[in-house]
């Protein structure tokens, strides 16, 4: 038993990273949630569109577009450029969102 | 069909006399008269082909019935409009869809763009699919019928400023409009209201000013959108707007709900709530008739 603990033990901070989630932006009552979401670079974070309308995740400066996301549907991107990433929905431009994207130290 | 609605226009002839048409469905007896040599035609808007929600399940199937009712009209109207969002997401199978049952009505089709159908600023499927008649390069277009000049504008693209027509666009229309007599009655077709009907749900046109100021000095404009899924009308000078109920479904007035969101309805409702339009312009100005899909 004492070796179980141990092994459970040591398993914890694994296992508590595999279940993290990947940083996720969903789209409810048009509105991006989080508004504004801080991410290291190289992250991956996914969208979601929540509302029973369709919605579009979309650069201001052009540089990513997810084109249209139906009720339910996820899209995902990678950011791999530090930097401040305003975006918009094409269909409902008052819906506004932010992406920020920290430097990684090596 | 009971929801039968006669919107008042008020428009000055040559001889600078006002003609009020009288709510309620009622016509002045000058007005009849004037009536009969009108232009009619009918306007559909916001079938969103491929819509699948609680707000309406079955978008093929009321655009269907709207399409049945506008085909057992006594007198086919001269053309059917499709002020926009003719499709959901601009999916190949959703224009499919929507070109299998529009291509039923008996008159013949105009559509316009809605922001739905050129969604990445892409218009290419919906060109090749709904493509207007004597289109100009960026797909907007006029043309005149029995004294009548009609105007087809685009106001869906680069939508982070809500409608935005553009220089192109802007340009095109001063040379259209340039050599008409101000006593031309003049029909102005566009998806997003051309006036700032309510900005904070992206219900306007960044530069639909410019474009009203080129239709001032006419005696007589009407100004005909879709996008907001609901009849609101509003008057400028001489320039009279509608905005039309959706095939789909309704939206909530402006400012009435947190979310500009698809309303839903219990069915019989949904029916009273989206309908099709018809409209007569002679040289007194426009008159249009609301017709709900359901009683």
């Amino acid at each position: 038993m004492k070796h179980l603990y141990l092994a459970l033990a040591l398993l914890a901070p694994a296992m508590a990273g595999a279940a993290t989630p990947p940083p996720a932006v969903r789209m409810v009552d048009d509105a991006f949630s989080p508004a504004t979401l801080t991410v290291d670079a190289g992250t991956t974070v996914v969208f979601t569109n929540r509302d029973d309308d369709a919605h579009t995740v979309t650069a201001v400066d052009g540089t990513f577009d997810s084109k249209g996301l139906d009720s339910g549907a996820s899209w995902s991107h990678t950011f791999t450029k530090p930097g401040t990433y305003r975006y918009f929905c094409e269909l409902h431009p008052f819906m506004k969102g932010t992406i920020v994207v920290k430097a990684v130290r090596a | 069909m009971n929801r039968s609605r006669f919107v008042e226009h008020v428009a000055w002839t040559g001889a600078g006399i006002a003609y009020t048409l009288g709510a309620g469905g009622l016509f002045t007896g000058r007005a009849v008269a004037a009536s009969a040599s009108a232009v009619n035609f009918v306007q559909i808007s916001d079938s969103h082909i491929g819509f699948h929600q609680a707000a309406n399940p079955d978008v093929l199937a009321t655009l269907d019935r709207a399409i049945t009712a506008i085909n057992a009209m006594p007198e086919q109207p001269a053309f059917v409009v499709h002020t926009g969002d003719i499709t959901h997401l601009s999916t190949p199978q959703q224009f499919s869809d929507a070109k299998s049952v529009l291509s039923k009505l008996r008159a013949p089709l105009i559509a316009l763009p809605g922001e739905h159908d050129v969604l990445g600023n892409d218009f290419k499927p919906y060109m090749s699919n709904f493509r207007m008649p004597q289109a100009q390069p960026g797909g907007w277009t006029s043309w005149e019928t029995d004294g009548v000049h009609f105007v087809a504008l685009l106001n869906v693209f680069n939508f982070e400023k809500m409608g935005l027509l553009g220089t192109d666009q802007l340009d095109w229309l001063a040379r259209d409009l340039a050599g008409l007599p101000k006593s031309m009655p003049v029909v102005v077709f566009a998806h997003v209201p051309l006036y700032a009907l309510f900005p904070e749900w992206g219900w306007t046109t960044d530069d639909g000013s410019k474009a009203l100021a080129l239709l001032a000095r006419f005696d007589s404009v009407t100004v005909l959108n879709g996008h907001i899924h609901q009849i609101i009308t509003h008057t400028e000078g001489n320039i009279t707007f509608a905005t039309a109920d959706a095939t789909a479904y309704p939206q909530p007035k402006p400012g009435a709900a947190p979310k500009p969101g698809p309303l839903t309805l219990p069915p019989d409702d949904l029916l009273r709530a989206i309908g099709y339009r018809t409209v007569a312009v002679d040289g007194y100005g426009g008159r249009y008739e609301d017709h709900a899909l359901g009683s």
